[in-house]
């Protein structure tokens, strides 16, 4: 497959693995953060933290959608799918995501109809479709995907359907990559900065957070050679005594981005605050849909949401703030495991929890 | 979610295209990468083209790769020799 195949040569990744090793013994122990749960996932898959030297070490952070969305949206989706014509279409791992007593898997094998989508055009198709039901999309995702979501939207609104909405919880990552740096409790080195959303919002994003934290950020792709070029800069950077923002990814990523997709964005949607799961409210970090859209928000369904509850014993708060790992949860492994999932982190594709299960309980982790 | 795929638009109807990769073809929209033509390689996340696949700075990326190959190659060779 081209532009795929190439960057998977296991000559090149050898001479990576021996410039990192080189480089890493001209600094002392670093920590970095990779923010994008494919990158938790790429990591992972490609066996790269067995070809790390001992002293760099890979946090995985709060990159993943779905991990960070609280309890309390999977109860409005929850409530809404129970809404009698009401047809729920989401991505795949939101299905399985257990809310505060049930999961939407759970609501379809009751009679609700959730639909699994690979893309939000698939949304709009079925509300073409079925003209009489009222289809809501589950809009959550970071800047790689609230694009794809505002354009459904205006496409929504351009063709006059009065079936289809969203029920909205984008999140914005540079925010979050501040709220971690102002932690305080975690000690990095440097970012591994997410590739596909750096190819929306541009490498310049990062620019305030590398001058306010001096930490290096580096955009890196999701091919094992991609990720161990990125390591390799962030390394550079420490050794050098740099904090600069750097694209590894540069086939993709630009300084300035999509500026189309960020205009869509802006015109569908405005930054609020937001809560995200463990790390709490993070300023400006949501989005929301803008009232001139109000016909295609589907938070203007009034509808019984039942009281929140938190489950007991799961650490997926902690671990996405990368203060624990998931062999740190008591849960993880016995009472927690895919098939039978209690936070997010284990049920999403690229949670931390997934990739651990998945990939890592052979090495250390 | 980041999950995205590097594919070849072959022919574009609208703000629809159809995209290739290896010997999968498929609809996508491009309302987010306007300016895209028949030909050229787009990045591909949930359906829709997110960004054009800059061709040169993927040749760049694979020479540096190749040099990198290269590389572990000397040093191998140096060891055994």
């Amino acid at each position: 497959m081209k532009f795929i195949d190439e960057f998977r040569d296991p000559a090149a990744a050898r001479g990576w693995v021996r410039a990192l090793h080189d480089v890493a013994s001209r600094c002392g122990e670093v920590t970095f953060m990779e923010v994008c749960g494919t990158h938790t996932m790429s990591i992972y898959r490609h066996g790269i933290r067995r070809l790390l030297p001992d002293n760099v070490k890979l946090l995985s952070g709060p990159g993943c959608p779905v991990c960070v969305t609280p309890n309390g949206y999977m109860d409005h989706a929850i409530a809404l799918a129970r809404q009698p014509g009401f047809v729920i279409t989401t991505f795949g791992d939101m299905v399985r995501v257990p809310g505060s007593s049930s999961s939407l898997q759970n609501e379809r094998a009751r009679g609700a109809d959730v639909r699994v989508v690979y893309s939000t055009l698939d949304a709009l198709a079925v509300a073409k479709k079925m003209p009489e039901r009222q289809v809501v999309f589950l809009g959550v995702g970071f800047e790689t995907t609230s694009p794809t979501v505002a354009a459904a939207l205006l496409e929504a609104e351009r063709d006059g359907l009065t079936n289809f909405s969203v029920l909205e919880a984008g999140k914005v990552i540079p925010p979050a990559m501040e709220a971690l740096v102002s932690d305080g409790q975690l000690r990095l080195s440097g970012f591994l900065c997410p590739g596909h959303v750096s190819m929306v919002i541009g490498s310049d994003a990062y620019q305030p957070l590398a001058r306010r934290s001096g930490l290096p950020c580096v955009v890196g792709g999701f091919e094992a050679l991609d990720v161990l070029q990125a390591i390799v800069m962030l390394v550079q950077q420490v050794a050098d005594r740099r904090a600069e923002v750097e694209v590894a990814y540069r086939r993709v990523v630009s300084a300035q981005g999509n500026a189309a997709a960020r205009a869509i964005m802006d015109e569908v949607f405005e930054v609020v605050d937001t809560e995200w799961r463990g790390i709490g409210t993070i300023p400006g970090s949501g989005l929301a849909i803008r009232p001139r859209y109000g016909a295609h928000d589907a938070a203007r369904f009034d509808v019984a949401i039942e009281p929140l509850r938190e489950h007991p014993g799961c650490a997926c708060g902690e671990i996405l703030r990368g203060l624990k790992s998931p062999f740190d949860c008591r849960l993880f492994a016995s009472a927690c495991t895919p098939d039978t999932p209690v936070g997010a982190c284990m049920v999403s594709t690229e949670g931390t929890c997934a990739a651990a299960y998945r990939y890592g309980r052979n090495e250390d982790g | 979610m980041c999950l995205a795929v590097p594919m070849k638009v072959v022919d574009i109807e609208g703000d629809r295209a159809t995209a290739q990769i290896g010997d999968v073809t498929r609809q996508i929209g491009l309302a987010l990468v306007p300016d895209v033509q028949v030909g050229d390689y787009v990045v591909v996340h949930a359906g829709f083209a997110i960004h054009r696949l800059d061709e040169q700075e993927a040749l760049e990326t694979l020479e540096l790769f190749a040099q990198m190959a290269h590389f572990d190659e000397q040093a191998e060779q140096g060891k055994t020799s």
